[in-house]
């Protein structure tokens, strides 16, 4: 039961952290590729509740930065006009979900902009690329997890419904992929693909690259849980009252790697979001100006940004909530296969 | 001994699988490196099409690995187009700058999770064995790069280590002793952030292990001879922990490879990454081979070292190869 509840929370925290990126556009209150040329690398603007003169506001208000005189990455706070942040303001189109099409946003000012994060060389929002970014790196992350559980199934399936030579032609494979250092794998794959592509395409390039490079442990995990389902008396029943492969397979034995996938999936995913954001980081990945996780961060590679502008590395950080997230759902899903084992074993199953 | 000659075959059977895989990934090439020197006006089309002889890529792929086996055997590992040299000297010395972070970070991760990690386990879910649990999970969850980066900024705005490079300008003039002060000032940064992204693995599985044996009935007859507790956790209970712990210690050095790969780029050290990195923009297609195939050598070699720890470890995987 404790477990159970443990599960649900852990699940909730995600479904909330993604619905935050999933709901980028009403949370972000730009485009992630709108410039405003007149400031580049501001930093972020702070709340107030309190003005200059000692008055207090019940709506937080933030000061608009201008640059100093003679600079061009130094600002002042324009302290005389406090800009009070409006809540549901209309701004910028967008497309809700991708689909919908929609002019609200959470928050933003009325004569001027608001950046809580800072802006990049371009003046783009970096609240708004984060939120964007995350769609791009966390979806990434799903359906790179989504295609190498795919192929583990089949593989994993295959090796352990056959058996015999096709099962230790497939393991002896798997046993090769993993003994290869993936990352470097991965970017020997990337290596031999087109560099300068669309982002659109370099996106679907690199996650299929990552999805087939780890395919080996769950297909030996699968075939794992395929052995040992098969030996199952009420495997072997149905197998006796004439029941076809097939039947038994989605009836019987597809059921009972769930458990292993979801925990799989919980563990790849944020592995896999960690690849996308290696490879867009080196510049291999999605490239600009569509943000991803990776290359919000790939100016850092010049020390000079990374001394003046903290501000930059702020979105190194986004994705530890979610992979907190992850983790705990990933150790919670394996103690309810535990806990399901010792069930079992109670009943005599 | 039978043991450590089927685990020898099944390394080589490892690395010559990956350098079959490795040829086969380059079929996935649109382009080799010649087809951007076509583009470029200054060179005859001519030169091109002899340069595409000379080096056989238009060959079909078993010649090509059949070719460049042989150049294997004569210590070339292929040709680098960009470096106009043979591939394997170009390796070598990025190899062994890898190898030293990562030997470096492995001996110092392994040096700070095995105390750890037994002490966790002894008291286990006390609050100190919890907030450690806590720790390393928070440390778990930062990914490498941010880690990697938060330290440079640290670094950098301290400005009390040398960021980036293995050496100071003026390494050459420097007196034996003072190169390995330079050297090691130079380590400081890379092999912080690859200890730190590693150690919270390493400590979370020393821990689970040592708890496990600590119930064991020998444990609690060796408790009652009055045997003092840092000899039983470190002489009873850690050698009885051992055999899943040395198996992770294989698998650590492909984390730590892995890692090492990104931590190189960040911190410009110059290792495999960033050669390699350079390797793929330029289409330096078997500088990318012989890189993947070099880190495959030393997992492959780490995991054999390992093997090799456990049948010396193991009385019980000695008997079995023995009694064979």
């Amino acid at each position: 039961m404790r477990v159970r509840r443990v599960l649900t929370r852990w699940l909730v925290t995600l479904g909330v952290l993604h619905g935050i990126v999933g709901f980028a556009g009403f949370f972000a209150p730009y485009d992630p590729v709108e410039q405003d040329r007149k400031s580049p690398y501001l930093p972020p603007m702070r709340f107030h509740l309190i003005d200059g003169q000692g008055h207090f506001h019940a709506r937080p208000f933030v000061y608009a930065l201008k640059l100093r005189e003679g600079s061009f990455d130094r600002y002042v706070e324009n302290t005389t006009e406090p800009q009070p942040v409006r809540f549901f303001m209309k701004g910028a189109r967008y497309r809700l979900l991708g689909f919908l099409p929609c002019r609200r946003h959470l928050f933003g000012l009325e004569n001027t902009r608001i950046y809580l994060l800072g802006t990049d060389a371009y003046g783009r929002d970096q609240l708004s690329r984060l939120l964007f970014g995350g769609q791009v790196s966390l979806l990434a992350g799903l359906l790179g997890a989504g295609i190498t559980l795919s192929i583990g199934l089949c593989i994993g399936a295959v090796a352990g419904s056959f058996g015999g030579w096709r099962d230790s032609l497939l393991m002896r494979l798997a046993e090769l992929f993993m003994a290869l250092p993936w990352l470097y794998v991965l970017f020997a794959i990337r290596a031999f693909l087109p560099l300068a592509v669309s982002p659109l395409r370099a996106f679907f390039l690199i996650i299929t690259v990552i999805g087939i490079v780890g395919w080996a442990r769950p297909a030996r995990l699968v075939r794992g849980v395929v052995l040992s389902a098969k030996e199952r008396d009420f495997v072997r029943a149905a197998r006796g009252f004439g029941a076809t492969h097939g039947y038994l397979f989605r009836r019987h034995i597809l059921p009972e790697t769930s458990s292993v996938l979801l925990t799989q999936a919980a563990i790849l995913i944020p592995q896999y979001v960690l690849a996308e954001m290696t490879l867009s980081f080196l510049g291999l990945g999605v490239p600009e100006p569509v943000p991803s996780w990776g290359n919000l961060l790939s100016s850092l590679q010049q020390y000079s940004v990374l001394v003046s502008y903290w501000w930059i590395y702020l979105p190194a950080l986004a994705m530890v909530p979610f992979f907190l997230g992850y983790l705990g759902l990933a150790s919670s899903l394996q103690e309810r296969g535990a806990a399901y084992k010792i069930e079992s074993r109670i009943w005599g199953i | 001994m039978r043991y450590l000659v089927r685990r020898l075959g099944h390394a080589f059977f490892l690395l010559a699988g990956a350098s079959v895989l490795a040829f086969l990934f380059t079929a996935l090439a649109p382009g080799t490196y010649f087809d951007e020197m076509r583009l470029n006006p200054q060179i005859a089309p001519e030169t091109v099409a002899a340069l595409r002889v000379q080096y056989g890529v238009d060959k079909p792929l078993p010649l090509r690995y059949a070719s460049w086996l042989n150049s294997v055997l004569h210590g070339d590992m292929g040709f680098s187009f960009a470096y106009n040299g043979p591939v394997a000297p170009l390796l070598v010395v990025r190899a062994r700058n890898t190898l030293l972070l990562t030997i470096t970070s492995t001996l110092f991760a392994w040096a700070i999770a095995l105390p750890l990690g037994v002490w966790s386990a002894e008291r286990l879910g006390r609050l100190s064995d919890r907030l450690l649990s806590w720790g390393t999970a928070v440390l778990l969850v930062i990914p490498d790069l941010a880690l990697a980066l938060g330290l440079l900024i640290v670094a950098l705005r301290s400005g009390s280590f040398p960021t980036g490079g293995m050496a100071s300008v003026d390494f050459e003039t420097l007196s034996p002793a003072n190169k390995l002060r330079d050297l090691a000032l130079h380590m400081i940064l890379p092999v912080t952030a690859l200890v730190l992204s590693t150690l919270p693995l390493l400590v979370r599985h020393v821990r689970a292990s040592v708890a496990d044996v600590l119930d064991a009935p020998f444990l609690l007859a060796a408790l009652g001879h009055g045997i003092p507790k840092r000899t039983l956790l470190y002489r009873y209970a850690l050698p009885a922990a051992a055999n899943p712990l040395i198996s992770l210690f294989g698998f650590s050095i492909g984390v730590l490879l892995s890692g090492s790969l990104l931590i190189e780029v960040v911190m410009s050290w110059p290792g495999l990454g960033p050669l390699l990195l350079e390797a793929i923009l330029a289409r330096d297609l078997y500088v990318v081979i012989g890189g993947m195939l070099f880190s495959t050598f030393f997992l492959v070699g780490g995991n054999l070292f390992a093997d090799m720890l456990l049948y010396w470890a193991d009385p019980r995987i000695r008997a079995e190869s023995n009694a064979r």
